[in-house]
């Protein structure tokens, strides 16, 4: 048993090595950049755990089964056809079992699921790792995700121009799989990278919303654990926090038509004030520059060696 | 009815006489034949299906867009334009894969085909309560099979061939905002016609099931393979409307302007989710509890053992049944629904663990203690059996809303439905075939083949789907035709899996083929003392009418 639960444990260390990307050859979830995707890797873990102990279990009653009863080493058959400590057995602790998964599932559900009271956790001064009081004091940033067929459309209601519209860009992929692909390999990965990033600040409590023009679509982050349809006539919404700068690719994950495979969505996550220059000057009605003024792309791509806060600050400058 | 009796009495091969070739098997009214027929035609479908998903593995073989738009170029399409159907036509690919697959093999193969052939047999009737519309079913399923065909090489959006909106047929990909032309209106009839089909065989299953039994046979002594059609007939005639009012309203939308998934008319595509999960969950079980009621049978015979827990084992279907209605939209969990909503679905559907757990442990329960021989049969139940168990607990995983925000719409699912579908309904479809070939065909199968078919099958299929489970943690998506490179290494193994899978379908053909040519004279009950079920109390293959004189079952005799 201690040897299954060590051999498990590997599985999610195997993976650890920060990327906000798929990396071939990966055996788990991509590493966590938001609370919640942090609460879903233990969970998950805590799942797997469970579930590989069930199936082994279930596995060696059927291998006992056939090595000890089989017609050679047990020519005649015993006749019984109940038992009822067994089967009250059988139905209980598989009862206990989901009882002990439901607990974490409901908590992580409702830590996700609900907005957070940016108030009152402005106020709090516990030391908890579910909420941000600096953060919450600083209030909401608002992205609006509209799909579209095929590309995003990224807007920030209360980011507004001197003409009163709010900030407003499209994001199209690089590539559609044809032969005016851009496939410059500096500009990002193949089939995830984009022309425009979403662009939003570290350490921010980030409020998303997705709504959708002609199909559905589904905007997804692997990397934050979310993933929230884009349906049209609705306004959807869900929130994260992501605690590192970097760049992060998800991909439409609903069937929307032809290009579905190539609506990617690449977030630049990036200081608070690299967010503000890049937030006015895109007020401004400066387009190119915004962008050409971000920060230098930080690959979370990494090796096997976490890249500490230092040596990211040297890249990034 | 009295000249019936006497004749039956002194002369009861005259029973036997068959009709002519047409008139036997095109206007046929005989429960063995028409299950015949269906078993043939789920044997095409599939193949057809199969072919589909080949398609789907050989294009994600590579990263790239490679081996569809080679056979775009051979229809003549050049360059981007080339491309560009290919990426329509992977979608059509992976639609027609999944409704070929359901509603045309599995479906038919287990409920229409071994439903037919074994429901009467099992319970001591002489046929079907209704032949006739057991005809009719056969032949619009058919007809429903050709339409859905014809539906992919008609105009679906712009200049595409097809529906390629996934087999969910979600609006408004499926109005005509997504796919404006002809294909999904046809492909709207063919759905609705395989549903009528399944409404009137499920209809004629009830009331065989409920009015036909041999003298004493009380339900708690029927069979478990006509227990699990009977559930499955009643999820059918409950979900199945549903599906056709949901299209209904698809069709009228698209037709006759109507706004019902429209939200610019005050409509909601949401709705049709709904409506299509109430059906969709019910479905999946429509298409395992068959297989569940098989692999009791196999288990038990060759254990020679009864089954342990025969009331727990039928009560057990039934509960999956019912609590499958109430679990549907463990499918939306990323639509936008309220926190308790999903908080309700998760532990709804968590329940259902509860008693597939109680089938998978009274499985080897009836093999404990037993004196197991390891025939082909038996060698694939106990295959399912565990290849079950893991399809099952990843569902548990998927069951949990929080987790199921990363995973939905990920090779995770994927990986998860094939591995209770397409490693559990169709082992056990195969399970029943080496379990019953012999009863319904009248010749031995070659045993080694039979084997070999199946350790080929077991490595492919795991090969095939197991590594999916990595590509969706990781985060690849669904209905993807090309990938980001980073996916590359497990689609690689995954296809060579379907490769294997191949050299399996081929051993299975040729096992197919040398029974026909070698026409080894097969036996009432090849199983021995295991076998208890009135089929293999008739000689093999079973007279042309069966229990002229009905079977009486002893209050003692609990199988």
């Amino acid at each position: 048993m201690r040897f299954i639960v060590a051999l498990l444990s590997l599985l999610p260390f195997g993976a650890l090595a920060h990327a906000a990307q798929p990396e071939n050859g990966a055996l788990n979830l991509q590493p966590a950049a938001t609370r919640i995707m942090e609460r879903l890797h233990g969970f998950h873990t805590y799942l797997l755990i469970i579930i590989t102990v069930i199936t082994l279990f279930v596995l060696a009653l059927i291998i006992w089964a056939c090595l000890r009863y089989n017609k050679r080493s047990n020519p005649v058959p015993r006749k019984f056809s109940h038992n009822t400590l067994v089967e009250v057995v059988w139905t209980v602790v598989p009862v206990l079992i989901l009882v002990a998964i439901a607990g974490p599932s409901f908590s992580n559900l409702f830590y996700q699921e609900n907005e957070p009271d940016l108030e009152q956790i402005a106020q709090s001064s516990d030391d908890n790792p579910n909420i941000y009081p600096e953060a919450a004091e600083a209030g909401w940033v608002t992205v609006k995700a509209q799909g579209n067929q095929w590309n995003w459309t990224y807007s920030f209601p209360d980011e507004q121009d001197d003409a009163g519209y709010p900030v407003e860009f499209v994001s199209n992929p690089l590539q559609r799989g044809l032969s005016s692909d851009n496939i410059d390999a500096a500009r990002g990965p193949r089939n995830l990278a984009v022309d425009y990033p979403l662009v939003l600040p570290v350490n921010r409590y980030i409020r998303y919303q997705t709504a959708a023009s002609d199909v559905i679509h589904s905007f997804a982050m692997p990397a934050f654990g979310i993933k929230t349809d884009a349906v049209p006539g609705r306004l959807n919404e869900g929130w994260f926090l992501v605690e590192e700068e970097g760049t992060y690719y998800g991909q439409c994950s609903e069937l929307c038509g032809k290009d579905h495979a190539f609506m990617p969505i690449e977030i630049r996550v990036v200081s608070p004030d690299a967010y503000e220059t890049w937030i006015e000057t895109l007020k401004a009605g400066e387009f190119e520059a915004a962008f050409e003024g971000l920060p230098e792309p930080q690959q979370t791509v990494s090796t096997d060696e976490p890249t500490d806060a230092t040596t990211r600050l040297a890249q990034a400058q | 009815m009295a000249m019936d009796q006497v004749s039956t009495a002194h002369d009861d091969h005259a029973h036997d006489h068959k009709p002519g070739f047409f008139a036997r098997w095109f206007l046929s009214t005989n429960h063995k034949d028409i299950g015949t027929l269906y078993l043939v035609f789920a044997l095409c479908a599939g193949i057809v299906g199969y072919t589909l998903s080949g398609l789907i593995r050989w294009e994600l073989a590579q990263p790239g867009i490679g081996p569809l738009t080679g056979l775009m170029e051979m229809f003549g399409y050049q360059g981007d334009q080339a491309i560009e159907h290919a990426k329509h036509f992977y979608n059509v690919v992976i639609t027609y894969h999944g409704l070929i697959m359901i509603f045309f093999m599995v479906m038919p193969a287990l409920i229409g085909g071994f439903g037919n052939w074994f429901v009467p047999l099992m319970i001591g009737a002489p046929d079907m309560a209704f032949p006739r519309m057991n005809n009719i079913s056969f032949w619009l399923t058919v007809a429903a099979f050709i339409m859905a065909c014809v539906s992919m090489l008609i105009p679906g959006t712009g200049q595409f061939l097809g529906f390629g909106g996934g087999w969910v047929l979600y609006p408004p990909l499926s109005s005509t905002t997504g796919h404006p032309g002809p294909s999904m209106d046809l492909l709207i009839l063919s759905l609705h016609t395989a549903g009528i089909a399944s409404i009137l065989g499920a209809i004629n299953f009830i009331v065989t099931i409920l009015n036909m039994r041999a003298p004493g046979m009380t339900l708690h002594k029927m069979p478990l393979f006509a227990w699990s059609v009977l559930v499955t007939a009643v999820l059918l005639l409950l979900a199945l409307p549903v599906l056709a009012g949901a299209l209904t309203m698809l069709l009228t939308d698209r037709n006759f302007g109507s706004q019902f998934f429209d939200p610019s008319g005050g409509g909601d595509p949401i709705m049709f989710q709904h409506l299509f999960w109430f059906f969709g969950h019910p479905e999946v079980y429509i298409m395992i509890l068959p297989a569940f009621g098989i692999i009791s049978h196999i288990v038990s015979t060759f254990s020679k053992k009864p089954v342990f827990g025969y009331l727990g084992m039928a009560y057990a279907m039934v509960s999956i049944g019912a609590i499958g209605f109430i679990v549907w939209a463990h499918h939306m969990y990323t639509v936008g629904m309220p926190s308790d909503m999903k908080a309700y679905f998760v532990a709804a559907t968590m329940v259902i663990a509860v008693p597939t757990g109680i089938k998978i442990f009274s499985w080897i329960a009836t093999m404990w203690g037993g004196s197991i021989d390891f025939e082909v049969p038996m060698v694939w139940a106990i295959g399912f059996i565990f290849l079950f168990t893991v399809g099952g607990v990843t569902g548990v995983v998927l069951a949990n809303a929080g987790i199921d925000h990363v995973l939905h719409d990920t090779y995770y699912v994927v990986a998860h439905f094939h591995y209770v579908l397409s490693l559990g309904a169709v082992f056990g479809l195969f399970a029943g075939w080496y379990y019953w070939f012999e009863k319904m065909f009248g010749v031995k199968y070659n045993k080694t083949i039979g084997y070999a078919h199946f350790w080929t099958m077991f490595i492919g299929s795991n090969l095939l789907f197991f590594p999916q489970h990595f590509l969706g943690l990781n985060g690849m998506p669904r209905r993807y035709i090309d990938y980001a490179d980073g996916f590359a290494t497990w689609h690689f193994w995954s296809s060579i899996g379907y490769a294997v899978t191949l050299v399996a379908t081929a051993i299975f053909f040729i096992g197919v083929i040398e029974a026909a040519i070698r026409r080894r004279k097969g036996v009432g009950n090849p199983w021995g003392e295991g076998a208890t079920t009135l089929e293999w109390t008739l000689p093999s293959p079973p007279p042309f009418h069966q229990f002229n004189e009905l079977p009486e079952v002893k209050p003692e005799s609990h199988h």
